[in-house]
């Protein structure tokens, strides 16, 4: 984590200026948005995948309500399966390949992709369509295979999960874009933004041998939270989760969340899923923990139809 | 000029069929296509042969055409072909550079009656069942165990290096590949022999090949009676020695004018060492003589090399990153059997066609394949199986079934290889962290590609495993997900015959697109 802060901060000076100087821009950005005030939520329903960012970023204010120019960008997937996108094991390539564009398009000076995957690192990569989208769009996508790249950090207030080791990425860029695929999950009922920080770290099995649900609210409180969490709901595995046995278990759902709140994302993905959220244990016990907020009707959600 | 060329092609055509051979056994990246390799895997002996015994075809037959040019052209196999041979090549040419003073081949007596028991016992304990001797000194399975166990984890070494410093550039064009996790014990049969025919051919030449390799004795049967072979011209031989000396295979007896065919491994070297142009390659010939030996100095700084190589891997091995579950397992894993990688038919079948040449266990993208110590009996050690606990079989893969060149491993669709059940997977549950500590875990389900291990409902809101073998393929990816230990809740038991699985249920999906949001 050192190297890249070190080569960071000697840049850091030019990159202030050059910030400073752009910021006439970006206020104005924020001021053409609209409704950009008190919007706790965008959901968006019928359209393509880039398209329905589109939209549901705009509504947002935009990306550079989130990305400044000259910061570094992490944007983690969920790549962690030698799947092909038609079984909706991983986030959607159209989907990562239009928020990198975003991303540059806001100036952002590096765009990160990686996971921690499950299956072959290489194979998942590719076979998900994301490593070729995402470099098309301009981002670097990097190993996360190897526990170099992990440094632990602690976590105050966890309950089980004190420490654990983080990849440096999301320890050391500027901004950290969590976009999960909702899926059905064979262990946690559902997977999407909170379950999706899994990919982070570097030692899954001891969550799962130590009170997994407990883990994933846990790594929630560390510091380094999602900028913006977008679930990719276009096509949802309804069954046989995470990874699936057949395009089967998928359906065309072509929907997308977007939140800062991840308790609040994931209690409404739930629903999509069909599962009752208090029956996914994590979520409430993030609830609890104040990570998130789980009463949807008290929050502001803008809903978008296409 | 024609001994010129002759030497020349043949440098030139070994350089080519080595550099491929290392390439396939190294390629961790698999950064080549298979294809390139198969013309020169197709002509290795021994694999042939058992391929060929397995299944007779035309794509089998490569060592019908190696027993061909034999007959033709005498023992050019063993200089151009045999992965081995060309490597003592570059030893003995390393042995000269150590030694130049009292380095002389000179011609040596043949150790007949040992080369031929040594091909005879092969022949026997095969015929008897077992392939352990052919497997020990096949010098193209010597190559590449020595490839896979020692020059790989070099190359990676050295691959890791670069990509550690290129990653400080945010350059990931290379990246740190994981060492394979090769059985300790299982090193010593592959090291000792490296260490011997290294050593052998450091001072003695093609000595492993003229006295040991049962290939080579074989070929050297047949060279007798090969078609084109080196002449010497007594007209003109001033009987000066100089080829005698060069001859590495030590098989040019120079003072009768006679040469040894069935050790001379055509290198043409004595064709370009002879001021008189007397020796040519053609059709019949004769003549001969000898020189004196002694080689021995270079040899202690060769013997520390190897030693501080072999010493080193251990260190370079890494034990693998244990999970620390809050209580240990209790009941201990019953495996019957162990498991043989896909395509292997049966253990019967695996054991009597693998030549152990590792060429799968370096050729997985998973590192699940690894050599193995005694699961099969001890007369399969190095023949390789499938390690749960070091990786798990991609359920998308088929790589080692498409690179076995023995037929040890039969070509399998993508298709019937997932349904190919290579073992069947068992839950413990006394051991499971659902029941031990009362908490969700499903490791073993999320990592299942079948859903033979599926989370059912247990106490409270708790999911627990449960197995259906029907469907399970023995892929392991259960058992190596599972964070048990030093027990495994779920594990799988090696099918001694491998048997069909059954495709899992794909009825349609009854919940269909979203009209609104349910929120």
């Amino acid at each position: 984590m050192k190297r890249r802060e070190f080569f960071r901060k000697s840049a850091g000076a030019g990159i202030a200026a050059g910030a400073a100087l752009s910021l006439g821009g970006y206020t104005k950005l924020w001021a053409s948005a609209p409704e950009a005030e008190a919007i706790d939520m965008v959901a968006v329903l019928g359209g393509e995948p880039d398209a329905m960012f589109d939209k549901g970023i705009s509504a947002l204010g935009g990306i550079t309500n989130f990305v400044k120019k000259g910061q570094s960008v992490v944007i983690k997937p969920n790549m962690a399966w030698d799947r092909t996108p038609e079984v909706a094991a991983n986030t959607n390539p159209v989907l990562i390949e239009r928020i990198v564009e975003h991303c540059i398009r806001a100036g952002a000076d590096k765009v990160y992709v990686f996971d921690h995957t499950t299956h072959n690192w290489v194979k998942a990569y590719k076979n998900s369509g994301i490593e070729k989208l995402a470099k098309r769009a301009g981002a670097r996508i990097v190993p996360a295979d190897t526990e170099k790249y992990y440094h632990e950090v602690e976590i105050p207030g966890a309950k089980v999960l004190k420490k654990t080791k983080i990849h440096e990425l999301i320890l050391e860029s500027d901004v950290f874009i969590n976009v999960p695929v909702l899926k059905h999950h064979s262990s946690t009922k559902m997977t999407a933004s909170l379950k999706n920080l899994m990919g982070n770290v570097w030692d899954r099995r001891w969550w799962h041998s130590n009170n997994l649900h407990q883990c994933i609210a846990d790594y929630a409180l560390h510091e380094k939270k999602p900028t913006l969490n977008v679930i990719d709901c276009y096509r949802v595995m309804m069954r046989n989760g995470p990874q699936g046995t057949s395009v089967k278990d998928a359906v065309n759902m072509k929907a997308q969340i977007l939140s800062v709140d991840m308790v609040a994302a994931d209690t409404a993905a739930s629903k999509m899923l069909k599962k009752e959220p208090q029956q996914v244990d994590y979520l409430p016990l993030a609830s609890e923990m104040g990570i998130g907020r789980m009463d949807l009707e008290n929050i502001n959600i803008h809903r978008i139809s296409m | 000029m024609q001994s010129f060329s002759l030497r020349k092609i043949r440098v030139i055509l070994a350089s080519l069929v080595f550099v491929l051979i290392t390439l396939s056994f190294i390629d961790f990246r698999q950064l080549i296509p298979d294809k390139w390799f198969n013309v020169v895997l197709y002509l290795q002996f021994i694999p042939s042969v058992f391929d060929f015994m397995n299944v007779p075809a035309l794509a089998s037959a490569g060592f019908l055409f190696v027993l061909g040019l034999t007959i033709v052209t005498g023992r050019s196999y063993c200089s151009v072909i045999c992965p081995l041979g060309i490597y003592q090549d570059v030893m003995s040419r390393l042995g000269g550079r150590f030694n130049r003073k009292n380095r002389r081949f000179g011609f040596k007596k043949p150790h007949t009656i040992l080369r031929h028991s040594l091909l005879a016992l092969s022949l026997i304990v095969m015929l008897s069942g077992s392939v352990i001797l052919i497997n020990l000194l096949d010098p193209y399975s010597i190559y590449g165990r020595s490839t896979t166990y020692f020059f790989q984890p070099l190359v990676i070494f050295l691959n890791n290096i670069l990509a550690a410093i290129l990653s400080f550039f945010d350059t990931y064009f290379l990246f740190k590949v994981d060492y394979l996790k090769i059985p300790f014990l299982v090193f010593i049969i592959p090291a000792l022999l490296l260490v011997l025919v290294s050593y052998m051919s450091f001072t003695r030449g093609r000595l492993y090949c003229n006295t040991v390799c049962p290939v080579g004795t074989l070929m050297g049967l047949m060279s007798r009676i090969s078609l084109f072979r080196i002449r010497i011209d007594h007209s003109t031989c001033t009987k000066c020695g100089r080829c005698a000396v060069d001859c590495k295979a030590s098989c040019i007896d120079f003072r009768n004018e006679q040469v040894d065919l069935s050790r001379c491994v055509a290198c043409f070297n004595c064709l370009d060492s002879c001021p008189d142009n007397a020796i040519s390659y053609g059709i019949a010939g004769t003549g001969t003589k000898e020189g004196s030996t002694g080689p021995d100095k270079g040899k202690r700084l060769f013997i520390a090399g190897i030693t501080g190589l072999i010493g080193s891997l251990p260190s370079v091995l890494r034990a693998q990153d244990a999970p620390v579950p809050e209580k240990e397992s209790t009941v201990p894993e019953e495996k019957t059997s162990p498991v043989c990688p896909p395509g292997g038919i049966s253990i019967e079948h695996f054991t009597k066609y693998c030549t152990a040449c590792s060429l799968c266990v370096s050729a997985c993208p998973n590192n699940v394949i690894l050599p193995s110590f005694s699961e099969y009996g001890l007369s399969g050690i190095m023949q390789p199986r499938m390690d749960y606990h070091k990786g798990f079989c991609n359920f998308e893969c088929i790589r080692c079934t498409d690179v076995c060149p023995s037929g040890a491993l039969l070509p399998l669709s993508l298709e019937a290889k997932k349904l190919t059940q290579i073992g069947k997977v068992n839950f413990i549950k006394e051991n499971c962290i659902v029941e031990t500590e009362g908490t969700d875990c499903g490791a073993c389900s999320e990592h299942c590609p079948t859903k033979a291990v599926k989370m059912v409902p247990y106490e409270g809101n708790l999911v627990i495993p449960e197995v259906n073998n029907e469907i399970c393929v023995g892929c392991g990816a259960c058992e190596y997900a599972c964070p048990t230990k030093p027990f495994k809740a779920i594990y799988v038991d090696g099918n001694p015959v491998h048997q069909d699985a059954k495709k899992p249920e794909e009825k349609e999906i009854e919940e269909g697109e979203l009209e609104e949001f349910p929120f």
